[in-house]
């Protein structure tokens, strides 16, 4: 028994394809005014927002090694000059207590010059003191030694005055 | 691998629950004698082809297997005016046959029919056991015509099918009536419609609310797929327009997934709705319209008066263009319609193998390799026929859109 009358699919069918054609008509409207979109849109959206994401974040991590970068140099930079300064420091204080030395050297110097001269004077003046004296002295002993004749005597005050100035404290 | 044989053991079993809920519903009982509309099996036995074409075909019933689901009937007759009823009225017996004519109505083989003489009785009448014939008959034109006669009371009746919209080249034709019922397929489809209304309005709820939060969910599931139609088919071949035609493509794609998808999931009577050709014809229908609405003036222009070739050949150019303008929406209508309908035809075939083997349960010594057969044999198609509805739900749409991306394009 070969019943192709039952073979219905492949004869297009008005009813079918009314209802067919109503409901996919109804169904696009709802399903494409009320999900797909909005998701659409809704995915569009995300994306740009994943993309701006992104773009930042690499712009962030641009800006942050740009920093570092920035940090590093500055920190090389401190660093020169730190030793810049620490070895002119150091060569500025030896240079002082170089000059220091030579200044307490020549100070010194000048003390000992300036003693010199003035131990020399001290010593003058004391000669000239004790020659005065000693004159005085010769003079008062030769006038009580030879009081009577060397007074009159005028070879002889000559000839002690000579024999004085002979007396050399040195 | 205990895992992968108690898996091969779970299948088995399933098949053979498969066969036996199917079986029945495949025209296979083995106390027929009870079912007095049973017809195959009193004469030749089982009948594969019947039962094949039984199965892939559109339904004025929802067969369930182990009930039969009445649906309402719009009937127009010309003579008669437009009829509303439910086909529960036609007392739906085994087979999808009607045990009552009712307005000159009957259902034979789950399609309505009706009696063109009008001295059949109105109303509601009950029918006589096995009360339908076919017979081959020659038309005019030589081609052979199948053609279903009622017996009733001592008389012959002829019954004339619906009317079809072929014009007589695919056995069809205009009759006395026209069928405007919902049937198994728009059922199916609006079924399919709601599901889908249902799980994306879900999910587009959560979109609105904050579209830059991660997917979750059922929007998980979503996603891949609805941006792999978007980069994959709208994108290369609707450029920066894409997002105008994306939610009709989208639209396209979901559908016919989940209509391929309900036609292979067994139990719930295989609809064959995208199998179908009238199905795949309103889709494609759109599709043109679509197409040739957005249609610019270098695509009317090519279609027309093709630019750049010698003028000779521009009328012959212009012949296969306007040739083609059709040709691509009933290329979209056969492709769908026939690889579906060929998977539902591979599967019914191989679980008929069983019935076949063991000769309509007459046999038990062939239902063991019946079994063996069918059951590797179904599970291989159920396998490949996953693959056949994404591959068509994705062919259709990817055509239309360069269909779409055809029109719209500029000059160049």
């Amino acid at each position: 028994m070969f019943v192709l009358a039952e073979f219905n699919i492949l004869r297009p069918e008005p009813g079918l394809f009314f209802w067919s054609l109503l409901f996919f008509l109804i169904f696009w409207f709802l399903i494409a005014k009320f999900a797909f979109k909005p998701i659409a849109n809704a995915l569009v959206k995300r994306e740009n927002h994943i993309q701006d994401a992104l773009l930042d974040a690499s712009k962030a991590k641009e800006e942050l090694r740009r920093i570092q970068e920035e940090n590093t140099r500055m920190m090389d930079e401190a660093r020169v000059l730190r030793a810049e300064l620490i070895k002119e420091a150091k060569l500025q204080s030896s240079k002082m207590i170089e000059d220091a030395k030579e200044k307490a050297k020549e100070d010194a110097r000048a003390i000992v010059a300036q003693a010199n001269v003035e131990i020399e004077n001290q010593k003058k003046a004391a000669l000239r003191d004790v020659k005065n004296q000693v004159t005085a002295l010769a003079l008062e002993v030769s006038e009580l030694v030879m009081k009577k004749n060397l007074s009159e005597d005028k070879e002889q005050v000559q000839l002690v005055n000579e024999l004085v100035d002979d007396i050399h404290l040195s | 691998m205990p895992m992968s044989r108690q898996l091969t053991l779970k299948i088995s079993l399933f098949l053979l629950v498969l066969a036996g809920i199917l079986g029945p519903q495949m025209g296979f009982t083995q106390d027929h004698h009870i079912d007095s509309d049973e017809k195959d099996l009193t004469e030749e036995g089982y009948d594969p082809t019947n039962t094949t074409l039984h199965h892939i075909s559109d339904q004025n019933v929802y067969s369930l297997g182990f009930a039969q689901i009445p649906l309402p009937m719009i009937l127009y007759a010309p003579e008669d005016g437009l009829k509303m009823f439910s086909s529960g009225k036609f007392g739906i017996g085994h087979h999808g046959n009607g045990h009552y004519a009712v307005d000159r109505y009957v259902l034979v083989e789950g399609v309505v029919r009706r009696i063109t003489d009008k001295s059949f009785p109105g109303g509601k009448v009950a029918l006589e056991d096995h009360p339908y014939t076919f017979q081959t008959e020659s038309k005019e034109d030589g081609a052979d015509a199948e053609v279903v006669y009622l017996s009733h009371n001592g008389n012959t009746y002829r019954l004339d099918n619906k009317s079809t919209l072929d014009g007589g080249v695919l056995g069809g034709g205009l009759t006395s009536f026209y069928d405007f019922s919902i049937t198994k397929n728009i059922v199916t489809m609006v079924v399919a419609m709601l599901l889908l209304l249902w799980v994306f309005l879900k999910s587009a709820r959560r979109y609105k609310d904050n579209p830059l939060q991660a997917p979750k969910g059922i929007q998980s599931f979503l996603e891949p797929i609805f941006i792999f139609i978007r980069d994959e088919v709208a994108k290369p071949f609707l450029g920066a327009a894409y997002l105008k035609y994306l939610p009709f493509l989208m639209t396209l794609f979901f559908l016919i997934l989940t209509l391929n998808f309900i036609g292979q999931i067994p139990f719930i009577g295989n609809p064959n709705v995208t199998g179908n050709l009238t199905f795949t014809l309103a889709l494609a229908f759109v599709t043109f319209i679509v197409v040739n609405i957005n249609g610019t003036k270098a695509y009317w222009q090519h279609t027309f008066w093709m630019p750049g070739v010698p003028t000779f050949v521009k009328p012959i150019m212009s012949v296969v263009e306007f040739i083609g303008l059709f040709l691509k929406p009933i290329v979209l209508t056969l492709r769908l319609a026939a690889n579906i309908t060929a998977g539902h035809i591979m599967i019914v075939i191989f679980v008929s193998l069983l019935f076949i083997f063991n000769n309509a349960g007459q046999n038990m010594a062939g239902s063991a390799p019946g079994l063996l057969l069918s059951s590797v044999l179904a599970m291989f198609m159920m396998a490949l026929e996953i693959i056949v509805s994404l591959v068509q739900a994705f062919v259709f749409t990817i055509l239309s859109a360069s269909y779409i991306g055809a029109a719209i394009e500029e000059a160049h």
